[in-house]
């Protein structure tokens, strides 16, 4: 009982210490540690992009280089033969009555599969030239790990290749509209008065706008032969453009509150600078609920550009994303015969989920005393 | 409460005079007119096209009108009554959009319905059973139909369809049904092709109005009302479904402003890919071609569907919470 008596006091009191020690942002990693699924989600979006930015290394082949000879060609077979990993040459021959390519795996004929060969060239990160590919096969023989599309390109190369499209025309639309919707949502949050009442008569009438019929007269606007570079910049812009102005009111919404808060006032009174005010005061305490915005407004952007490219409005081949693969995909004899086609659905609604799975943990870690 | 509708239509109206200049702008906006794509039609069908016809089909279309008098002429006619006539095939707008219309009404209103009976009660089941298999499930499947994009589902539900039920999902009739007149028949035929459209178009907005719906149960369910309500030894029913889904259910009734017009163009891909005759593909084709008085028209009309919806979610509201006063 003495000895319970001793302990207790003594144990509480660390731990009273331990909690007043802990930073917030601390708090909240460990907040988000505990949802499996989003730590998951993050992962996954670690090594996506990670095999994005080296992913004309790991492609064997250009997205567009084209061979007859894989029509349709189904996925590689790879075996060890003579101790070497190989895969095989394959016999094409045309089904007279279906008027479909059959392949037949030539088992006498391995391909011994090369690691860092030289293939097309490459600018790695866009700034080094490189020939350098992590793996090959004999010229004049194709290795297609997950298929070949109907004029033989090689899905793998072509999803690697799509997703530096893909994987970023999202993300830098939303990264740009929240950085509009942050400094529109906070001026008209912190000033009021007349600029309040303008920012929102323009948000109210670019919300009046159905979204989607929009998204799609504004992509139709686009010019039809600019480089792939300029379109991506383009729709970039239609996606930012589109989506700040729902985060610019929930900004103005926070700022309101925290302008009126007693730190706020004291602030004041102690003769703060408004850029002191809003860069020391006002930003940082919406900037949790920014992240969270941006984060879940991600995978919806994601999905605009794939339906864009789906319907031929967004990116047009020869450059390719995912949203141009699946539009190759779209036709029942394509995807039921060649069911490798769907890969890139499966791809994207992976993408889709982690970044939803992400944002709804760092949605629930910004809060860490809830 | 008719002072502030008054006032919001009259808000609504000055909104649809910019919405119609902005949208007629970016609709025109594309290079070419509707004449390179009729010119072309013209010489795939026979041979060169004399000039005096061109200068007519010019005249006729008004090409070379400033863009300020073509929005006039299309203003001046609309409010007449008279949306213009339909480039492509020279029917009148009004009498192709209203064709398209009743079916993409029709499919959002069943979808809508859909969404709401089943959003709420699996949206409350997975509250009241927080942290229990079946509330892990709902999640799951939640965050399923989120990530999905609704014409990738389309798509690869049309795939299944096709490839293990052999059944032909497209368009909303077989085509032995195609140009016979409404019987029994043809009806069921076309519940068999539409259940498809409906499931997948609700899908994505069941999923999120069902997290919505959980989410602001728990945060009812803490409250001390809640407590004093069972206290008093009421049914757990009552409790639920009297005491906290009523005040639980306000940004259900929010997104009503805001699921019809989604449910009505958020139809678009997915009657692409399902090749259902609604007005979605149809102003895609009319962007496609320069259709400006018919893509104008539809601009205009989802803008306008879209302010009453917000209108009409308002109004909903404040019945809903008395708290809730319209000024």
């Amino acid at each position: 009982m003495a000895v319970d008596a001793t302990q207790l006091p003594h144990t509480t009191a660390t731990q009273v210490e331990d909690v007043g020690q802990i930073p917030q942002w601390q708090l909240m990693v460990r907040r988000f540690r505990k949802s499996k699924l989003s730590v998951g989600g993050m992962y996954v979006l670690i090594v996506m992009y990670t095999i994005m930015l080296f992913s004309d290394f790991l492609a064997p082949y250009d997205h567009n280089r084209l061979d007859s000879n894989y029509a349709w060609g189904p996925p590689s077979q790879i075996k060890i033969v003579n101790g070497q990993v190989s895969t095989f040459a394959l016999k094409q021959t045309l089904d007279q009555v279906r008027l479909q390519w059959l392949y037949v795996v030539d088992e006498g004929h391995p391909l011994p599969i090369h690691f860092f060969v030289q293939g097309y060239e490459y600018r790695f990160l866009g700034i080094f030239p490189s020939k350098l590919h992590l793996f090959g096969v004999e010229d004049g023989f194709q290795i297609n790990l997950l298929g070949a599309d109907k004029d033989g390109k090689d899905v793998l190369s072509r999803l690697l290749k799509g997703s530096q499209i893909s994987l970023t025309l999202g993300f830098v639309g939303v990264v740009i509209s929240v950085i509009i919707g942050s400094i529109v949502g906070t001026a008209s949050g912190y000033f009021g008065g007349a600029i309040d009442n303008m920012i929102q008569r323009v948000i109210e009438l670019l919300r009046s706008f159905p979204d989607i019929p929009l998204f799609l007269s504004l992509a139709a606007a686009l010019p039809q032969n600019a480089p792939v570079e300029v379109r991506f910049f383009l729709i970039t812009m239609i996606i930012a453009v589109i989506g700040w102005t729902g985060l610019a009111r929930e900004v103005r919404g926070k700022v309101m509150a925290y302008r009126n808060a007693d730190y706020t006032a004291a602030s004041v009174a102690a003769g703060g600078s408004h850029w002191h005010i809003i860069t020391r005061h006002l930003i940082p305490n919406s900037l949790s609920h920014i992240i969270v915005v941006g984060t879940l407004a991600i995978p919806a952007a994601i999905g605009s550009e794939t339906a864009l490219s789906f319907l031929g409005l967004g990116i047009l081949p020869p450059a390719v994303s995912w949203g141009v693969m699946v539009r190759d995909a779209q036709t029942i004899e394509a995807i039921t015969t060649y069911p490798w086609m769907l890969l890139p659905v499966l791809v994207l609604i992976i993408t889709v989920l982690s970044f939803y799975l992400l944002g709804d943990g760092i949605r629930d870690a910004v809060d860490p005393y809830a | 409460m008719l002072n502030y509708i008054a006032r919001r239509l009259i808000n609504m109206i000055v909104l649809l005079v910019a919405v119609s200049f902005i949208g007629f702008f970016i609709i025109q906006l594309p290079p070419g007119t509707i004449l390179d794509v009729q010119l072309q039609k013209l010489r795939q069908m026979g041979g060169d096209v004399p000039r005096d016809q061109i200068k007519a089909l010019e005249l006729r279309y008004g090409i070379n009108d400033p863009f300020v008098v073509k929005y006039w002429k299309w203003v001046q006619r609309s409010a007449a009554g008279d949306f213009g006539t339909s480039y492509l095939t020279d029917q009148s707008v009004g009498e192709r959009i209203w064709g398209r219309l009743s079916v993409s009404l029709g499919l959002s209103l069943f979808a809508l319905i859909f969404t709401w009976l089943v959003s709420i009660p699996i949206g409350v089941y997975s509250a009241t059973h927080r942290y229990t298999t079946p509330d892990y499930i709902v999640t799951f499947i939640q965050f399923i139909g989120l990530a999905i994009p609704g014409f990738l589902l389309a798509l690869i539900i049309l795939i299944f369809a096709t490839r293990f039920f052999n059944q032909q999902v497209g368009g909303i009739n077989s085509s032995e049904f195609m140009d016979q007149p409404m019987s029994l028949a043809k009806f069921m035929d076309m519940v068999r092709h539409l259940w498809i459209a409906v499931l997948v178009l609700a899908f994505g907005a069941t999923a999120g109005l069902t997290r919505v719906m959980r989410a602001n149960l728990l945060d009812v369910l803490n409250m001390q009302y809640i407590q004093t309500a069972r206290a008093k030894g009421l049914d757990e029913a009552v409790v639920i479904w009297k005491h906290a889904v009523r005040n639980a259910i306000h940004p259900l009734v929010m997104s009503l402003g805001t699921l019809l017009p989604a449910l009505v163009v958020g139809e678009t891909l997915v009657a692409q890919v399902l090749s259902l005759p609604t007005i979605g593909p149809m102003y895609l084709d009319a962007l496609r071609a320069e259709d400006m008085y018919l893509a104008g028209t539809i601009l205009v009309m989802l803008s306008a569907l879209l302010l009453i919806g917000n209108l009409l979610a308002d109004l909903l509201l404040a019945w809903v919470d008395p708290r809730i006063r319209l000024e």
